[in-house]
């Protein structure tokens, strides 16, 4: 098959683990822990104190600037805010609610069934409000990215191709909602008004496309991409050269190329927010890997400890060595079980040690080049890791460090098994300082 | 409960070192035994004998240099192997052996090991024989006399002829099946296309290299023939010497060629001009040796002035 974007590695999808089975509802846990920090920029400030009553889907975080504002997830008393685990390692400032299970829903946002007389600014101002940033993971301000493409884009793209491995919370959300999405993309072609409208979706997904075509059958705008899969597809730069042909220079955002792109699961929540009143209080969370016993998908509450995520998910196995916020190629390794869900949260892998075999020591690098043809930004990882080795920040930046995604390609084919990615990421850090 | 927790990624592909160096060692298998069944058991010896000082002297290096036992990558047996199929079966097993271990110790261990050596071991290996003992290097036993070094009858090969120059009397399928005289895994084209066809389609080596090297050589020895015939002279200088062996498999060894696509091709070019140069002026009649070894030492200058080009830029941009 033609390949639509450089390099890029395939290995095996293993989605039929999670894929296969219904997603299911769980009971919500007796407390959720909803960090300030689940988008990129500065952290929320709480709204609300300890011993305040707060109601499923009220404000209780919110800021400046790339903050989006966060709410409760479910209805009960704030018991405590302080610092608690975060997936991304650190400990963050957090709202601790106790559910009363009642579920009582704060309704001061509107639900409007026809929204095509609501101003652009409006639109906006309702997604910021509901709490959406790029729910594929990047966790990026949904508001702050929809505004400033507004006079810039001619393509605008819906990205389905979750091309991780092992998840599928977006390929279950595209089963069962399929309306959903298409009337998101509607609602932010309003704002936008792109010439192509693009649903980019990998071809391993065949039911989701099935009811995508079902969905689309009187659509004249909305256009169903189907790629061939190959990892990393889904990252944007490669999504947007695989859709439309063109690159976006380095240090560049998709508008410069006239593109915007945004997760199928993004305008799933915009249809929610605009036209159902709802704000982001819950998520699909893809548990799988081999070392889980009942892999699947499940709604969660956002703020869900994966310790209770994982015991709905019928618990650990014994064989159980990784435990991962997010897909296998660039997702969170977890020390324990004690963070918490959040927006980006598409899902917890628990690895097991067959995966730890391939995983083997280092072994000097062979030259053997499977790195450069790997790579999707064309870049040589075989020099950038031995510049990084040495700090040798000049070269680092010669050879375009700063262009690196991070999607683990060169590491996942380097013979030798050279933590190639890692190294490379402190070479990211070290120019960064220096500039 | 505590998982480990390390970097993504968090899965790797099965591919390893010893499995891409098995590979090439299998790929070598149809050449050797074709080698085995034209020169003797000898050929079969002499092998052993150049890869086992080759293990061991990696076993050594690996005690005393690397301090970390190097042997399971297998890359030693590698080198071995190609140092004795770049010999005629005549050579004595001692001199084989000196070779392996100058090779392992002082080509690859002393230029830092696995990746980091700039020469083709068995090739420096072989560069370092022909200058001290030329004499059993140059003398090639004849297809059938399968005796041991003193009743063997030193002959010419088709490429001495090509050096008078005068087209060689064997014919096309003698050659291409390895029905003349020559280094052990020199003679049979068929067996060195077979593996490196084998490399190719399992995506170990690039087609780059030996199409651009013997692409060259090909319209190198078409362009300036020697020979009454000039399509003849170009297949004999194609099929005759060491030339398919160095494309195959010693100018595609991937510590000592360069990663980017555009690099591979210069670099193949460069060793078909070489050869050629070497061939046609030089003294012996063979020059894959020579010409590869010097476009070993351009492999880091050629990597530089080769980068792709930079994501999101135009042919010949620089950002």
């Amino acid at each position: 098959m033609k390949r639509l974007f450089f390099g890029g590695v395939h290995p095996a999808d293993k989605k039929e683990l999670s894929a296969s089975v219904e997603v299911k509802m769980t009971k919500e846990p007796k407390q959720v822990t909803i960090p300030m920090t689940q988008h990129i920029g500065a952290p929320c400030e709480p709204l609300v104190a300890v011993g305040d009553t707060v109601k499923k889907g009220q404000k209780i975080g919110d800021g400046k600037g790339l903050c989006v504002p966060v709410h409760a997830s479910v209805s009960g008393t704030v018991v405590a805010i302080e610092k608690r685990r975060h997936i991304n390692g650190t400990d963050e400032l957090c709202v601790i609610i106790e559910n009363d299970y009642k579920d009582t829903e704060d309704t001061s946002m509107i639900a409007y069934d026809d929204y095509s007389n609501l101003s652009d600014d409006q639109i906006i101002e309702i997604i910021r409000e509901a709490g959406i940033v790029g729910m594929g993971g990047a966790t990026f301000a949904t508001n702050v990215k929809a505004a400033t493409s507004m006079e810039r884009v001619k393509t605008l793209i819906a990205n389905a191709c979750e091309c991780e491995p092992y998840i599928t919370s977006d390929d279950m959300l595209l089963r069962m909602y399929p309306e959903r999405v298409l009337e998101g993309m509607r609602i932010i072609c309003q704002v936008l008004d792109p010439e192509r409208v693009v649903l980019a979706i990998e071809d391993n997904k065949k039911e989701a496309i099935a009811a995508l075509k079902k969905a689309l059958v009187n659509e004249k705008k909305i256009e169903l991409v189907v790629l061939p899969t190959r990892y990393p597809q889904g990252a944007e730069k490669q999504l947007v050269q695989a859709v439309t042909g063109s690159e976006i220079p380095g240090g560049e955002l998709p508008k410069s190329v006239g593109a915007a792109v945004f997760n199928v699961a993004t305008f799933a929540y915009t249809y929610g927010a605009v036209c159902l009143g709802r704000p982001v209080t819950r998520r699909m969370v893809t548990i799988s890997g081999e070392a889980v016993n009942n892999p699947g998908n499940y709604w969660f509450r956002i703020g869900t400890s994966f310790e209770y995520a994982v015991e709905q998910a019928g618990g650990l196995k014994d064989n159980v060595w990784k435990v991962i916020a997010g897909g296998p190629m660039m997702g969170l390794a977890q020390q324990d079980l004690s963070a918490c869900t959040i927006k980006g949260t598409s899902s917890i892998l628990c690895l097991s040690e067959e995966q730890n075999g391939e995983a083997q020591e280092e072994n000097p690098c062979i030259r053997c080049g499977a790195c450069v043809k790997a790579c999707p930004m064309k870049l040589q990882p075989l020099y950038l890791h031995a510049y990084g080795k040495k700090g040798n920040v000049d070269e680092l930046k010669r050879l375009n460090v700063m262009d690196c995604i991070e999607c683990g390609c060169c590491s996942y084919t380097c013979p030798a098994k050279l933590h190639l990615v890692e190294t490379i990421r402190e070479g990211k850090k070290r120019v960064k300082e220096e500039m | 409960m505590k998982f480990e927790v390390t970097s993504s990624p968090h899965i790797r592909s099965k591919n390893n070192t010893q499995k891409i160096m098995l590979n090439v060692v299998f790929a070598l298998l149809p050449t050797l035994l074709v080698g085995v069944v034209r020169f003797g058991t000898q050929a079969l010896l002499l092998t052993l004998v150049s890869v086992a000082a080759a293990v061991v002297a990696e076993w050594i290096c690996g005690m005393v240099i690397y301090h970390r036992n190097t042997v399971k990558d297998l890359s030693s047996v590698v080198t071995g192997m190609l140092l004795a199929l770049t010999l005629p079966s005549t050579v004595p097993y001692w001199v084989a052996a000196i070779g392996s271990a100058f090779a392992i110790i002082l080509v690859k261990g002393f230029g830092g090991g696995l990746g980091k050596n700039v020469f083709n071991p068995a090739l420096a290996g072989r560069a370092l024989l022909m200058l001290f003992w030329p004499v059993y290097l140059i003398r090639y036993p004849q297809v059938g006399t399968k005796g041991n070094a003193v009743d063997m009858i030193a002959g010419a090969t088709p490429l001495h002829h090509m050096q008078m120059p005068a087209l060689p009397e064997e014919s096309f399928m003698d050659m291409f099946l390895g029905n003349i005289g020559g280094c052990i895994g020199e003679v049979c084209t068929l067996a060195l296309l077979a593996g490196a066809a084998f490399l190719i389609l399992k995506g170990i080596i690039s087609v780059r290299i030996p199409a651009a090297y013997l692409g060259t050589v090909a319209v190198l020895t078409f362009v300036f023939s020697k020979g009454d015939n000039v399509f003849a002279w170009m297949m004999y200088s194609l099929l005759g010497g060491g030339v398919m062996l160095g494309a195959l498999f010693m100018a595609t060894d991937y510590a000592t060629s360069p990663v980017t696509p555009k690099g591979q091709v210069i670099y193949g070019i460069g060793c078909g001009i070489l050869t050629v140069v070497f061939r046609y002026f030089g003294l012996f009649p063979e020059g894959v040796t020579y010409a590869i070894l010097l476009m070993n030492a351009c492999v880091w200058a050629i990597d530089a002035y080769t980068a792709p080009r930079r994501f999101g830029t135009k042919k010949g941009e620089t950002v």
